[in-house]
């Protein structure tokens, strides 16, 4: 076994048991953490397929800010998953149903798995010495501009919505101006005065 | 005897794992003299001796704290999560020093010279806040949780700016490898040719972010004494304990090195004439951890309320508006191709 080969091994191994974990862990926060691994390997793999940007971007995105927001949500909220556990016991022969469904198609699908004539043909060339950062930028910034800001648009609307949802102006409350008091004079809002022993003001 | 070491397997994994002492054994000796050096800077701004009994002028200090916190008792708190509660000190140690794998100390001295090589740092110090996060929630105990959730809010928070300041280096350079980066900042002007000239403003944005994504004063705000004990390190003693300061010491100094690297020329000489290496880098590293040690003594701690306002409603907004500001400079190549240096780097 090749360097490369133990070290795809040792990733994909740590993927599947992230998730394998992630599903069959009892405490939420062990969860989140085992899927922090499963992102992480994914990364290892992606590395090894040569595409170390988007490894790059997947720790970034998914373990650096996603994962993180999970693991405070989760640690924030009381929920009893125990609870939520046991009833899942009802759930369970319709999910049995779905997943031997889907075994059975994907059976089916690779099954039968072919290429159409001129196939081959087809597939994008190795890009060669160009590295795949600059060839990503490429692609995405001069060939597929428009689908790019249409899809961060999308994200945008969807933020401006979830802000709109929830955002509330209250009245009842003190709230700071921060550009007041910072241009506050320290000679107007106080006074300094010179108490004489004995006297008082 | 070469060929063993250039093709086999076991020679190249014997060469990368001596490369990767050459850079760890040097750098945490430096960090015990780092760390007593910031107690004497501490110390001689508030008029005080500092360490001064362990060996000449208190220098072994930071070896004798080290014997006393690995021979101490390790306590487990009660009803803490046993497994996640060492678990944090490690990743926080082990995220600190693989970080340096990229780092280049001279030209072609570094351990993986990979080509994203500043998105791969930036990776590594945005898992950093899981080391915090681990130990807070693990302790089951109040004053580290709250620490842990003020630390990675403060630390996604600050890592917004970190990035958008990176980009604007990145797009000057036309690269993410530091070699390219360093290349980048050449020329006949010396220190003048370096990118602070260029990106004059972003290096106190990146300065103070770097303050705050590291939880140094004034931004210690995880583990402000006065409010939360020690925030995130309350239950912890002996040797988890001292992974989470040497992590935490660790990440200050590899800011030092991003600092030095984007802004100051990496290994390159101020003067023209004089020539490169790493003993520049090295000067200039220690130069912006004595900036770090001055700011840890002359600022008072910020509220956390202000610590969020700067962060998304002042930094953000003046990165994100320089990283227009550079594109469009590099684009039209605008004071003889100030912002856009790709011709000479990547």
């Amino acid at each position: 076994m090749t360097v490369f080969a133990f070290i795809f091994y040792l990733f994909a191994i740590s993927t599947v048991l992230g998730g394998l974990m992630t599903v069959i862990s009892r405490n939420p926060v062990h969860s989140v953490l085992w899927l922090i691994l499963a992102f992480l390997s994914a990364a290892g793999l992606f590395v090894t397929l040569g595409a170390e940007f988007v490894a790059m971007l997947l720790i970034i995105v998914y373990v650096g800010a996603v994962a993180v927001l999970f693991l405070f949500v989760v640690m924030m909220l009381d929920v009893d998953f125990a609870e939520l556990k046991a009833e899942m016991s009802k759930y369970l022969p319709l999910g049995l149903l779905i997943g031997v469904v889907i075994l059975m198609q994907m059976a089916i699908a690779f099954g039968s798995w072919g290429f159409a004539d001129g196939a081959m043909g087809r597939i994008a060339a190795p890009t060669g010495e160009a590295e795949n950062t600059a060839a990503l930028g490429l692609l995405i910034y001069d060939k597929y501009i428009i689908l790019f800001q249409l899809a961060g648009l999308i994200l945008l609307v969807a933020m401006i919505g979830a802000i709109v949802l929830t955002l509330r102006h209250r009245v009842d409350i003190k709230r700071q101006n921060v550009m007041a008091q910072m241009h506050r004079d320290p000679a107007k809002a106080m006074e300094l005065k010179d108490v004489k022993p004995g006297q008082g003001l | 005897m070469m060929a063993f070491f250039t093709e086999t397997t076991l020679g190249m994994g014997l060469v990368i794992l001596g490369q990767c002492l050459l850079v760890l054994i040097p750098l945490l000796l430096a960090l015990a003299f780092l760390m007593y050096a910031d107690r004497k800077i501490w110390a001689a701004v508030m008029m005080r001796k500092g360490p001064n009994v362990v060996g000449a002028f208190g220098l072994l200090q930071s070896f004798a704290d080290f014997l006393k916190y690995i021979v101490k008792e390790i306590v487990v708190p009660a009803g803490a999560d046993k497994a996640v509660f060492f678990l944090a000190p490690m990743i926080s140690f082990v995220l600190a020093v693989i970080a340096w794998a990229v780092i280049p100390f001279n030209d072609g001295w570094v351990v993986s010279d990979i080509n994203v090589a500043i998105l791969y740092v930036f990776a590594v110090s945005s898992l950093e806040v899981y080391g915090v996060i681990m130990g807070g929630w693990a302790s089951n105990s109040k004053y580290p949780f709250l620490g842990s959730l003020r630390s990675a809010a403060q630390m996604i928070s600050y890592e917004v700016s970190l990035g958008l300041i990176i980009i604007g280096v990145i797009i000057s350079t036309g690269s993410m490898n530091f070699g390219d980066i360093v290349a980048a900042q050449d020329g006949s002007a010396g220190i003048f040719n370096w990118y602070w000239v260029a990106h004059f403003p972003m290096l106190f944005l990146f300065f103070i972010s770097a303050l705050a994504e590291t939880n140094r004063p004034p931004f210690d705000l995880p583990e402000a004494e006065s409010e939360l004990v020690a925030g995130y390190q309350v239950e912890y003693s002996s040797t988890p304990f001292l992974l989470f300061m040497i992590g935490e010491l660790m990440a200050v100094v590899l800011m030092c090195a991003l600092v030095s690297l984007l802004f100051f020329g990496g290994w390159l000489s101020p003067i023209p004439g004089l020539p490169d290496g790493v003993l520049w880098m090295v000067l200039k590293m220690g130069l912006v951890f004595f900036a770090f040690s001055m700011v840890k003594a002359i600022t008072p701690r910020y509220r956390y309320d202000q610590l969020m306002r700067i962060g998304w409603k002042v930094f953000l907004p003046m990165s994100l508006a320089w990283v227009v500001f550079v594109a469009f400079m590099a684009k039209f190549e605008v004071f003889g191709g100030l912002w856009a240096r790709y011709a000479i780097g990547g």
